[in-house]
């Protein structure tokens, strides 16, 4: 992570980094919310290095400056040069940096001392872990899947409803899974983003460890942040069982015919989550459930797959909340855009997209003009009632 | 005296607390770009949304004798937006609107902000038989920074300099009046930008912001073909590549013509590419184009002086991009983040003798190199291009390259090549060797404009 210190002046601030493939507007949602160069990616870049070079000191707002970036990758998708790939390791090694010598904004701080105190950002008990699980039943070896529902669909009242209407999914569908309830860690996936490097590992020794004790072999997580850290991160902590996001089981089991939804009327538009697309490549399964439904108009929002633009909630940011205060917070601008389709259904495949949305349409008053779905929930509102 | 606290309070009260900044983050940014002009800092960095905002700025800073530079996205490369003298750096990119496309009139208005990316990008979606000339800077780049500086893009070769193109302005004087230049001072429409009036454009145009500030351009638009493609020619033979452009140009049937040259990857040391782009609305009618220019190179062919390149699937994207980011990427090739160009105005007569020089420049002082010519009007001249890569890390690299700039420069002024988007040096150049009688009406349009020496001073400073 820390050779961005020997590369991170090949940055030549073209700024291409700014933009969809098109060209059409800026997919930066750090730059689209601030507008000063110094909140793109070669802003950042730049000023990282000034850093490194003494020519600029910490303050209070270079660490917003960098905290406010979501690691959306879309700067990694359309940087023209060789480094690209790196440059999301720059950002994270740069807060990494910061962290170690405890200059970080306050809120970023608050963030950290949550999951230090109370194993997730939002300060919740960890005997309430399972408190929207009802009468799930718990992971045993045997099991085919552990489902991981992550701090979201542990706490946050709309990502408590996801999970609620995967689990009744799954179990319609004859699927064989567990949960870890109130043993369930943090995924960690937002602390490394932020640069708590040393927390992170905690989190995945812990995670990984717990999996090995139960013999986990296959993980569903319900939230692309914990599938992306659980998939190309945690191999390094020798976690060897294999992730799927929800959306590619659910995918799986209509394909088989293991669940038949009811017809719906609606014009769904669907947001790619960053983790899930950019990072992940996964853009198909999610579309190929919502079209495999009866009745479901699919209309793309005119930046959607690699193009999608960031909600904002990346990094942490769903809790921070550094990009908020605005009408051009990434998430209010996503709301319109996926308003201007024409469909009355934004569906969203991650708890914190899921957050961020809803709150950006009341923000939008267009409460009752879109509804903000995950895809679980559309699909459970077509299962028979259990 | 206006205090500086004042003077944010006051910015702040016409833009807005988001849009003011005296911080050192922002400062330190707009107190550089890519190349290696050594920065200065603004005092603030501002960002106004509109016309009158932009009005209201300017007679403020007129007030109080505050330097005042526009900048676009400073892409430039030779320190044109480097606030020389400090003060305020108005980033105008939050004036982002394209206000009007006349497709009967074939022009679009736009406010300053617009990018080019975003300008083709709407083109391509609503007007798809319209373009506008692209030029190879990033698609960050705003249509009026590129107007200001003379740019020039894939029309050029037919159609003369990007600000050529202009069709009207709209500008914030120095002393904070508004003024529309060209048919839309007298009518709603923006076709011309002088003829038949008296041409008041070059007072703002080539100016680089010292003479005002363009708040909105109509800009010509052309018929956008249905297909495009490119023919890639190779030739070792320096001394002949005047000749290959007039031929090309001749036909009257190109698009653009770029010659590329570049010691890496090896294989292609020594070798020029010449890239020859046509356009059609049919199969028919882009074959006869590939034959016509067939056919104005055919002796080159028959003497084999000059081979065809058969462009793989995978080296067309690249070479067909609008822009290229190919461009862009030449900053790393030194692995540095660091690229500027000198780029001269000179007939295309003076290909071998520049290339030559190029060369030697560049193994004189061990730096990166490439060249990237594009021919302006129907040979009227070409761009040639010094380009050296160097490595921000590396200071004795960039001292290197700064050099090599330098001795390019003074040799294509003493070759009769003018320097385009001079940086300050080169604009000192420039006017030592400039007619004194011009010079001194560039002196009295300067005070005359901007009696108080607010807008972005150091640049075209007549002494």
């Amino acid at each position: 992570m820390h050779k961005y210190v020997s590369q991170i002046h090949r940055c030549f601030r073209c700024g291409y980094c700014k933009f969809p493939t098109d060209y059409s507007s800026f997919n930066c949602p750090s730059y689209r919310r601030f507008r000063f160069d110094s909140y793109s990616t070669g802003g950042r870049l730049w000023l990282i290095y000034a850093w490194l070079k003494g020519e600029i000191e910490w303050s209070e707002h270079f660490a917003e400056i960098l905290y406010t970036c979501t690691t959306c990758k879309n700067c990694t998708e359309q940087c023209p040069m060789k480094f690209a790939p790196d440059i999301v390791d720059w950002i994270v090694g740069a807060r990494s940096d910061m962290v170690e010598k405890g200059k970080i904004p306050p809120r970023v701080a608050r963030f950290f001392e949550a999951v230090y105190g109370y194993g997730n950002p939002f300060k919740q008990l960890r005997s309430d872990r399972a408190a929207w699980a009802n009468s799930t039943k718990k992971y045993a070896p045997g099991d085919e899947y552990l489902l991981y529902v992550g701090c979201l669909g542990s706490y946050d009242e709309n990502g408590q409803k996801m999970a609620r209407c995967l689990v009744d999914i799954l179990n319609a569908s004859g699927v064989s899974f567990g949960i870890l309830g109130e043993e369930e860690e943090c995924c960690g996936n937002e602390i490394y983003m932020l640069g708590e490097t040393g927390l992170f590992q905690n989190l995945m020794d812990k995670n990984t460890q717990k999996f090995k004790e139960l013999g986990v072999s296959n993980v569903i997580t319900l939230c692309p942040h914990g599938y992306n850290t659980m998939k190309n991160l945690y191999p390094a902590s020798g976690g060897s069982f294999k992730v799927y996001h929800y959306t590619q089981i659910l995918n799986d089991l209509l394909g088989k015919n293991r669940m038949k939804p009811s017809r719906a009327k609606a014009r769904v538009t669907y947001h790619d989550p960053c983790f899930l697309g950019r990072y992940n490549n996964i853009y198909d399964e999610p579309r190929q459930i919502l079209q495999s439904i009866p009745g479901i108009e699919l209309v793309e929002m005119e930046r959607n797959r690699r193009d999608a633009f960031c909600c904002g909630g990346g990094s942490g940011n769903f809790v921070t909340d550094l990009l908020a205060g605005s009408a051009d917070s990434p998430a209010r601008i996503r709301a319109r855009e996926a308003y201007e389709t024409g469909a009355d259904t934004l569906a969203v495949a991650c708890p914190s997209c899921l957050t961020m949305l809803t709150d950006a349409v009341k923000a939008e008053n267009l409460d009752g003009k879109l509804a903000i779905k995950d895809i679980s929930q559309i699909l459970r509102e077509l299962l028979p009632a259990r | 005296m206006t205090t500086p606290s004042a003077l944010y309070d006051s910015l702040v009260k016409i833009v807005g607390k988001d849009f003011v900044s005296d911080r050192k983050e922002e400062r330190y940014f707009y107190a550089r770009d890519g190349g290696l002009m050594p920065p200065h800092e603004p005092d603030f960095v501002v960002m106004p949304k509109t016309t009158e905002e932009v009005q209201e700025i300017v007679k403020l800073a007129n007030r109080d004798k505050v330097p005042i530079v526009p900048v676009g996205a400073g892409l430039a490369l030779t320190g044109l937006v480097i606030p020389q003298r400090g003060g305020i750096v108005l980033d105008m990119k939050r004036m982002d609107r394209i206000l009007e496309v006349n497709e009967k009139a074939r022009y679009v208005v736009v406010e300053a902000g617009v990018t080019q990316g975003i300008l083709k990008s709407h083109l391509q979606k609503h007007h798809p038989r319209l373009r506008h000339s692209i030029p190879d800077s990033p698609p960050v780049a705003t249509v009026v920074a590129n107007a200001v500086i003379h740019g020039q893009g894939r029309l050029s070769q037919q159609h003369g300099f990007n600000s050529d193109m202009v069709s009207g302005l709209e500008v914030v004087l120095p002393t904070g009046e508004l003024c529309r230049i060209g048919s839309c001072s007298v009518s709603s429409y923006w076709f011309s930008k002088g003829a038949p009036l008296p041409d008041l454009s070059g007072l703002f145009l080539g100016w680089f912001g010292t003479t005002g500030v363009i708040t909105k351009l109509g800009l010509k638009l052309y018929p956008c073909k249905k297909m495009r493609d490119v023919m890639v020619f190779l030739t070792d033979k320096a001394e002949l590549i005047p000749d290959i452009m007039l031929k090309l140009s001749h036909t009257e049937m190109i698009e653009d013509v770029v010659v590329s040259a570049a010691p890496l990857p090896l294989r292609f040391r020594g070798t020029f590419w010449v890239m020859t782009y046509i356009t059609g609305d049919s199969d028919e009618e882009l074959e006869f184009k590939r034959k016509m220019v067939w056919d104005a190179l055919w002796e080159y062919f028959e003497n084999r002086d000059v081979g065809f390149l058969s462009v793989s699937p995978d080296m067309k994207p690249p070479l067909m991009s609008m822009p290229s980011k190919d461009t862009s990427r030449f900053a790393d090739v030194s692995k540095g983040g660091g690229f500027q160009y000198a780029g001269p105005i000179t007939p295309v007569e003076k290909y071998p003798a520049f290339i030559k020089k190029l060369e030697e420049v560049a193994a004189k002082y061990n730096v990166f190199y490439a060249s990237t010519t594009r021919l302006i009007g129907a040979g009227h001249c070409m761009m040639f291009s010094f380009s050296f890569s160097f490595n921000r890390a590396n200071a004795d690299e960039m001292a290197r390259a700064k050099k090599a700039l330098d001795e390019c420069s003074k040799f294509a002024l003493d070759e009769g090549g003018v320097l385009w988007k001079a940086d300050v040096y080169e604009q000192k150049l420039l006017m030592d060797k400039m007619d004194p009688n011009t010079l001194a009406l560039m002196k009295k349009i300067k005070q005359l404009l901007d009696p108080n020496g607010i807008m972005n001073p150091g640049n075209w400073e007549v002494k």
